[in-house]
């Protein structure tokens, strides 16, 4: 939390004209899920059970409080087409997972909705550091996620070709939870060795994605080749995962980049997200403000509230810590309140995004202890 | 509040990850520490070539007298301490605080880690058996009966996971820095105090600043300080020993078993023992790997047992200012639990007495800490579990054994004092590959003589000794 009335913060115009956007959108999101000839399965046939008429009761953000909240588990098994809006049926869709180290995966349908977030995300960023056409080396997860085919679709997106590697977070749980970290060890060597490997491999690489973890070991094993991510061309990060800490970033800005962007030449932008909600983004990071990371959530696609541990329809004073909550509304996918696995304390709302974030994320004290985060 | 940071080859990290230390028994925070992370370590450690190039500025015989200079400054001087300046009290009041450990228990800690340093030339004359110290500065050198011997340095730093709660291991590294070897310390979170201001004290010797990293920080520093350093030492637990059993990189301190094993020829006037069994048992608040936690004999065990009863089962928990404290509090409440669950196990055994149960409960809880008073267990025999138990009080097992069965039953000892003067068992003790140390005679286990290489001895550990020829 900044003090009060820093530069950076929205000015009152800005964040009321923002609140009306997000009425008006949820009003017509309500209505496209929960019509009949527009609406899923899934919400057509929770509709029964609601008490409330949504087509009726719902015109503003606020009314989404009505709705009990989202239950992840909903998303565990099939049919997956239950959650396809026939507004959209018969358009080609993906299916995207998360979790499933043991049991069956949570899954999310999407048709464009990764393309979009991607695209609005693409804006964000600055061309002197993601320059268009540059190629991009995506090292993260693959397989059944959606960061894969996102990432690659941005830097197609931005004029480029995106090379990837391998990387199943499944397998490294498993490791972690078996002990084996000698294996796990290994796991990394091998996929930081094929991303080193495509970076001194003249292929015109200037942006990537890499988690904090990954991001550090490449930054090492570069070090121990006597290398830098600067000296082989990387201009622009885009990283992701709950384990940055301002110290971490701090670290990496000062240590593994070699300086703030303007002194190094190298720009890493920290961002929040599932596959639920889609993509946040931060507020530029700074020295002056301690390496703070803020997020804000894609409005009005996507929200994020900080509410209060035991009251989740309670939002907890600016600066204050609650738990993260989260509402999803495009055309794909509805979720109207949905509590995350994290904590944070709320922002105030800056000027680009003029309505509340979230920073210092990091998992929920409730189940911190019973969480593999940040394992890839 | 005191606020210390990470050191980065001698220069202040300031981190902005702090970690509180606690008062173990107001919750009180005493101190905030910055953390670092092992991404940290990875990078400063492609730099450690520079601490020993520093220290090679000096001759060790100038680090030497820098030592006992900075034993002076350790026990006697205000030293800064993070953005403090600490006093010897502050440092005692603190250390104890954090620990758990009676105050006076802390200065008896202090005491023997500035005999260490004071007495740094004869100890290094004895872990080097003699040899003229420029052979470890050179590499190579002439002994005194004329032959050309060579001794390689393997490590620019020795790496040290050290202890949340036992300040007395301190004296383990402090020997690296006059052998011209820098030091990668890993404080516990409990007890950054003797790291701290250990280190200070060098700086403040003139010893260069440079050649010391402290690195307080979680699970991950530890392994990357582990897996980094050429050499490095760690204190935990027996599956920590194990873990790093054979591996020629890690010296790996654990529980010591250290046992009193009385012969035959003396166990008829075992009392005139008693009093160094009982200092053996219960000095340092039971605490060390060199505490005593089994006494085996023949014969006349429980009236053994009985005895050492009688003389520490009384003993009360006192607060930690009290003189006459001699236990310390277990600050992790759930810690002491857990062990007085396992005692009640080793206890459920046939054959097995406890012989302090006459004396009032044993485990006493507090709102955020917890004591466990002295335990003196009798078994019947050797094969009761409860013979190859160490706890962290003083507690001790008195066990029943035939002389003849004796070295081969007690398994793993690091000290072995033995009441003896029947020459062929002495002979068998001293082949006994079992027992670290040997004390032939009445030498309570935690009394060591500094002059003697012991347990790991760190040249041996830092240097290896090989062929070096000259042509001609």
């Amino acid at each position: 939390m900044t003090a009060t009335s820093p530069a950076w913060l929205a000015n009152p115009t800005d964040v009321s004209e923002a609140k009306k956007k997000l009425d008006q959108h949820t009003f017509e999101t309500v209505q496209w899920h929960f019509h009949e000839s527009t609406g899923s399965p899934f919400w057509l046939g929770k509709k029964a059970e609601l008490g409330f008429d949504p087509l009726k009761e719902i015109k503003t953000f606020d009314d989404l409080k009505k709705f009990p909240m989202f239950e992840d588990e909903w998303l565990r098994g099939g049919p997956v087409e239950r959650w396809i809006p026939k507004g959209l049926a018969g358009k080609p869709t993906y299916v995207f997972e998360t979790g499933g180290t043991t049991g069956i995966p949570k899954s999310r349908v999407v048709i464009d909705d990764f393309r979009i977030d991607y695209e609005l995300f693409s804006h964000t960023l600055p061309d002197q550091y993601f320059p268009k056409g540059a190629n991009w080396l995506m090292l993260g997860p693959s397989g059944p996620r959606r960061l894969r085919l996102a990432v690659e679709h941005l830097c197609q997106y931005r004029g480029g070709i995106c090379f990837c590697i391998d990387l199943d977070p499944r397998w490294v749980i498993k490791l972690i939870k078996k002990g084996w970290m000698e294996h796990l060890e290994e796991y990394k060597k091998h996929c930081i060795d094929q991303a080193i490997t495509i970076l001194t491999a003249n292929h015109n690489i200037k942006c990537m994605f890499a988690t904090p973890k990954l991001l550090e070991s490449l930054a090492m094993g570069l070090a121990e080749k006597g290398t830098t991510l600067r000296e082989c061309g990387i201009t622009g990060i885009f990283s992701g995962g709950t384990e940055f800490t301002p110290q971490w970033t701090r670290f990496c800005v000062e240590e593994l980049l070699e300086g703030l962007p303007e002194q190094s030449g190298v720009y890493m932008t920290p961002t929040y997200g599932n596959t639920l909600m889609g993509l946040a983004c931060s507020r530029p990071i700074t020295d002056e403000d301690n390496y703070t990371i803020a997020y804000y959530a894609p409005e009005p696609r996507a929200v994020v509230e900080i509410v209060d541990f035991k009251d989740s329809n309670k939002i907890v004073p600016y600066g204050q810590t609650g738990r993260v909550k989260l509402y999803t509304m495009t055309k794909e996918f509805f979720v109207p309140g949905f509590l995350e696995r994290d904590e944070g304390e709320r922002e105030l709302p800056y000027s680009k995004y003029p309505w509340d974030g979230v920073s210092g994320v990091r998992p929920y004290h409730g189940f911190a202890s019973s969480t593999t985060v940040g394992v890839y | 509040m005191l606020t210390i940071q990470p050191l980065r080859w001698g220069k202040p990290y300031n981190s902005l990850d702090t970690f509180d230390v606690i008062h173990f028994d107001t919750g009180e925070a005493i101190a905030k520490i910055g953390q670092v992370t092992g991404g940290m370590v990875q990078l400063d450690m492609r730099k450690a070539d520079q601490a020993r190039k520093a220290l090679r500025k000096f001759s060790c015989e100038d680090l030497i007298q820098k030592c006992q200079k900075a034993a002076q400054l350790f026990e006697h001087e205000p030293l800064s301490v993070g953005d403090g300046i600490q006093t010897v009290s502050d440092f005692i009041h603190q250390q104890s605080a954090s620990t758990g450990l009676p105050e006076h228990m802390c200065q008896s800690n202090m005491k023997k880690n500035c005999f260490v340093l004071s007495n740094m030339a004869k100890i290094l004359d004895c872990l080097t058996r003699g040899l003229p110290l420029d052979v470890y500065t050179r590499g190579y050198g002439e002994e005194n009966r004329g032959v050309t011997v060579s001794y390689q340095c393997q490590a620019p730093v020795l790496g040290a996971v050290l202890p949340n709660n036992s300040p007395g291991v301190h004296t383990l590294w402090l020997p690296a820095v006059p052998l011209q070897v820098g030091l990668v310390l890993k404080p516990g979170s409990q007890e950054p105090w003797t790291p701290y201001r250990m280190i200070s004290a060098f700086i403040a010797a003139g010893i260069p600043a440079e050649a010391f990293c402290l690195y307080p920080g979680g699970h991950d520093v530890g392994s990357t300080i582990m897996s980094k350093c050429e050499r490095s030492m760690i204190f935990g637990s027996a599956q920590t020993v194990q873990q790093y059993s054979g591996n020629p990189r890690v010296q790996a301190h654990g529980p010591g078993f250290s046992k009193i094993l009385i012969g035959d020829d003396i166990v008829d006037r075992w009392e005139d023992y008693l009093d160094m069994m009982v200092e053996s048992v219960a000095s340092n608040s039971g605490r060390g790997c060199i505490n005593c936690s089994g006494i085996w004999a023949s014969r006349h065990t429980k009236k053994i047992a009985e005895a050492i009863a009688a003389k520490i089962g009384p003993m009360e928990a006192l607060p930690p200012q009290d003189p006459n404290a001699q236990l310390a509090a277990f600050t992790n409440k759930q810690m002491a639990t857990g062990t007085w669950s396992m005692i009640q196990q080793d206890l459920a055994e046939s054959g097995v007495t406890d012989m302090t149960a006459s004396y009032g409960p044993r485990l006493v809880e507090k709102e955020r800490c917890a004591y466990l008073r002295p335990m003196v267990l009798h078994a019947d025999s050797p094969s009761r579990g409860v013979a190859s138990k160490e706890y962290m009080f003083p507690f001790v097992s008195v066990v029943e054994c035939p002389q003849k069965d004796m070295i081969k039953s007690i398994g793993q000892t690091l000290i072995g004092t033995a009441l003896t003067a029947d020459p062929s068992w002495i002979d068998d003790l001293t082949n006994a590959v079992n027992i670290d140390r040997l004390n032939i005679g009445a030498i309570a286990t935690n009394r060591l003589n500094w002059l003697q290489p012991h347990e790991g001895n760190l040249t041996e550990f830092l240097f290896r000794n090989r062929a070096y020829q000259f042509a001609g």
